[in-house]
């Protein structure tokens, strides 16, 4: 039996009242009760201006011009308010941190019975319940700073449940989590809707990591258009999701590279239940055989050393335990590992802003002891994570300047390298504009820009590629590899698979303090004792290397990405 | 992470009381003090304050960085007083016993001692009550507190986001303060004060403009959640008040009550031991 609809977009257009084009054209859209729908698609698609529209957002809090009908649970959705709303849609945002309300976990489950004038003993009986639901029950009388990302998320999920809604909408649920914890995150929403029957919307552009759990429909969407409206095997079979600037499963795009025909029937969307013949699998042999393999990286100089470095913070937790590493030059490596792994605290040390108890740094073979903060930021330039943080002018030309004046440069040599610096940084054309008319990744250039016109050897990039869709990532990482071939060293603090897998021939990886690896970014992807201490997730190319019979699963990795290198270098 | 509420989780009777009644209690306390310069009244106070910090179990340890500022506080405000109006007392109390001169109208007298004993005594009475109330409540109870006593929801949310974000705030202060010097700007007392002032701003833009983002998604994030839909709401850590939340609203009230009666009584607000 078919279930009734609860969501109906009918020829739905949006425009925002401070843009001229609108965002959203011609949605014709069904939801029906108890489905559950992944909505994909690039920056800027319309995917968040559509969840808004179904949360009430728009038009309550972003106004707007509307066409056509939206009608959610038969009612006619823009004359409903949002709090009425509130009570049918449960909304989950995509900053975990940022919508933490309480000062505690349970106060924040709390939050809606709170304002719904729910009676305290009521109220204490139901946030015991939803705790439980979504297993934080141990961590209730916690503040959000001592919790972890993922447990954030819970409670985030938990303080929307408490309303009974019969819908949830998760917008990005999985940008800022590591991928183990994201890969709980898809588990943890699946089960909530087998137990509660709910309908979940899941706005996101990880397509893979989304699909770790089965969705009925996928719905793909590109310039305010939808794209494609339909199950996820048909869409695996074409290429819309690369055209639309999505990465596709890494499994898929291997099949389609070694020339294997996908059909639905072959299950592409499930992993686990994907059904090879023998002779797509002798096809993907064939592929393997037939590629270069991975070019040997050859030794360098060493940059930096550290040894047998110590650090405990003020409050006793001893964050560093004797770390070993060294960093070459010209080099372009990953650090990864969990939050609190020691990964920030040991950048914090190598810029000098901690002072470890023992241990030595050296930079081309000197102790760096001695060095300010300042004088070592001549050497190593740190990029923090989100560019607004940093940029403290309101013209391009001076905050990239910003540095070089607080050197006491002289004026007449500033221009000549800041400008030199916007060119090797794409700027140059938007030298006078404002940094606020810049879009996210252009400000992140500025704020690499700002570091590398002090010309150091290193830069040091906190989550460089962070909640970016395909598109920026590959401009960030490609302008970073451009870099580094010039010959700046990049160390890159992440928790980006692709971003190690694809970018970084070396990887350090921190676990409680210590470094654990230091090798090839595909070899540690394929231990699963380091997978699994540092919070990732194996990639699907080993589970698809281990179905076709290659028993070389590092280099049948090394030589996809490789390919696809090659592949998107070409675009 | 230093924070507003010096929260010290020690059971004691104090801490057992609702922070309702506790703010309560600390308006009607500071009232009656403000109110009344009856140096045995204030004397009596001043030693019952002393014996309910000892009660709630506190020690001078965990306070003394608030103990300092207040103890600064007490001497300026002291100077000041002499300062400006050496012959306050005298006026006040209508005789003038001369103790010794310093320099022209700066004049030593008994009054003007007897007068400044009492301005410390005032604010010494009420500084243990008030770090009571500091380092006995909850944060999570204080904004169901306010609410209690009548300020509006919103009023005392607004109190109650500010608690939980001063502590986030400060971290990013410290993190973007750090990426600020490593591109060379000078925060430290080397650099002259307009330097420092400029260094400052480039510190406060960014904290501003992140922060801006973090209103948007918090207050996205309330609304979402139907916050300001109804005239009330009730909170989870709201309590009711105990028989002894009410015997101890009582008591403060009756001693405002008392200081208001000795101030009738008296005449005045002042107890002049000098005309006796």
């Amino acid at each position: 039996m078919e279930q009734e609809v609860v969501i109906s977009f009918e020829d739905f257009g949006f425009q925002y009242k401070a843009q001229a084009e609108p965002t959203l054209y011609h949605i014709d859209l069904q939801i029906r009760k108890g489905e559950k729908v992944l909505i994909a698609g690039p920056s800027g698609c319309g995917k968040s201006t559509l969840a808004h529209c179904v949360n009430g957002l728009i038009p309550n809090s972003y106004p707007g011009e509307t066409t056509g009908n939206l009608t959610i649970g038969g009612k006619n959705a823009l004359k409903l308010g949002l709090f009425d709303l509130s009570k049918i849609v449960g909304t989950v945002l995509q900053d975990a941190d940022g919508q933490f309300i309480g000062l505690t976990v349970a106060e924040d489950i709390a939050f809606a019975l709170e304002n719904d004038c729910v009676p305290t003993e009521e109220m204490h009986r139901q946030v015991e319940r939803i705790a439980e639901l979504v297993e934080v029950k141990q961590v209730r009388g916690h503040a959000p700073h001592e919790i972890s990302g993922g447990q954030k998320q819970r409670v985030g999920l938990g303080g929307v449940m408490v309303d009974q809604v019969d819908i949830l909408l998760f917008d990005e649920p999985l940008a800022n989590l590591d991928p183990a914890t994201g890969k709980q995150a898809i588990v943890l929403i699946d089960e909530v809707q087998k137990r509660t029957g709910c309908t979940v919307i899941i706005i996101e552009h990880r397509v893979e990591d989304v699909l770790y759990r089965p969705v009925d429909r996928v719905v793909v969407m590109g310039d305010g258009r939808i794209q494609y409206d339909g199950n996820p095997d048909t869409l695996l079979c074409t290429d819309l999701l690369q055209e639309g600037g999505i990465r596709e499963p890494l499994y898929v795009t291997a099949l389609k590279y070694a020339g294997v025909e996908l059909m639905a029937d072959m299950r592409p969307s499930r992993l686990p239940e994907l059904k090879l013949s023998e002779r797509c699998k002798a096809q993907v042999r064939a592929w393997f055989a037939k590629q270069p393999p991975a070019a040997a990286v050859s030794q360098r100089e060493i940059l930096l050393r550290a040894e047998r470095i110590n650090f405990t913070y003020a409050g006793g937790h001893h964050a560093l335990r004797g770390i070993d590493a060294v960093i070459h030059k010209g080099e372009m490596l990953s650090i990864v590992g969990t939050n609190g792994a020691g990964k920030s605290t040991f950048s914090k040390v190598i810029c000098g802003f901690e002072q470890p108890q023992t241990g030595r740094l050296e930079l081309n073979g000197t102790d760096m002891a001695e060095l300010s903060i300042k004088e070592r930021a001549d050497h190593i330039g740190y990029v923090m994570q989100n560019p607004n943080q940093m940029i403290s002018k309101v013209q391009i030309f001076d905050e990239v300047a910003l540095g070089l004046r607080n050197r006491g440069v002289p004026e007449e040599e500033i221009r000549p390298r800041v400008e030199e610096t916007l060119k090797i940084c794409g700027l140059y054309p938007f030298r006078n504009w404002p940094i606020s008319a810049l879009s996210y990744g252009q400000k992140k250039r500025v704020t690499i820009a700002s570091i590398l016109v002090l010309r150091p050897e290193m830069i040091l990039l906190d989550e460089p590629t962070a909640g970016q869709d395909l598109r920026h990532y590959t401009e960030i990482m490609d302008f970073l590899s451009e870099l580094n071939r010039q010959g700046v060293t990049v160390v890159l603090i992440t928790h980006d698979m692709h971003l190690m897998l694809e970018y970084t021939p070396r990887t350090i990886v921190f676990n409680a303090g210590a470094v654990i690896a230091d090798r090839p970014a595909a070899e540690v992807l394929n231990s699963p004792e380091i997978v699994e201490a540092a919070h990732l997730k194996e990639t699907s190319l080993f589970h698809l290397s281990k179905i076709c019979g290659i028993d070389d699963a590092v280099e049948f990795t090394r030589r996809f990405v490789e390919r696809d290198r090659e592949v998107r270098r070409h675009d | 992470m230093t924070n507003l509420f010096n929260y010290i989780d020690r059971p004691s009777p104090i801490h057992r009381l609702t922070g309702a009644c506790k703010l309560v209690c600390l308006i009607l306390w500071s009232l009656a003090a403000m109110s009344s310069f009856y140096t045995p009244l204030l004397a009596a106070m001043t030693l019952a304050s002393f014996v309910l910090f000892r009660t709630a179990r506190l020690k001078i340890r965990d306070i003394s960085f608030m103990l300092g500022v207040m103890l600064v506080y007490i001497v300026l405000n002291n100077l000041l007083i002499f300062l400006f109006s050496p012959t306050h007392g005298v006026s006040i109390y209508g005789t003038e016993t001369v103790l010794f001169r310093i320099a022209g109208p700066y004049v030593v007298t008994a009054e003007q001692l007897f007068y400044h004993l009492n301005v410390v005594l005032k604010t010494v009475c009420s500084i243990p009550i008030v770090l009571l109330f500091v380092c006995t409540t909850n944060p999570s109870e204080f904004a169901a507190s306010l609410n209690r006593i009548g300020v509006s929801y919103r009023v005392s949310y607004a109190v109650a986001l500010a608690l939980r974000y001063i502590p986030d705030i400060q971290r990013e202060y410290r993190d973007i303060s750090l990426a600020q010097q490593a591109r060379g700007t000078e925060m430290s007392k080397k650099a002259s004060l307009v330097n420092r002032l400029k260094a400052a701003s480039s510190i406060l833009i960014p904290l501003i403009l992140s922060s801006m983002e973090r209103i948007e998604t918090i207050s996205n994030a309330m609304e979402l959640r139907g916050f300001g839909k109804g005239k009330k709401r009730t909170w989870y850590s709201g309590r009711k008040f105990s028989p002894m939340d009410v015997i101890c609203m009582a008591v403060c009230a009756l001693l405002l009550a008392l200081s208001l009666t000795l101030t009738y009584l008296n005449g005045g607000r002042y107890y002049n031991p000098f005309i006796r």
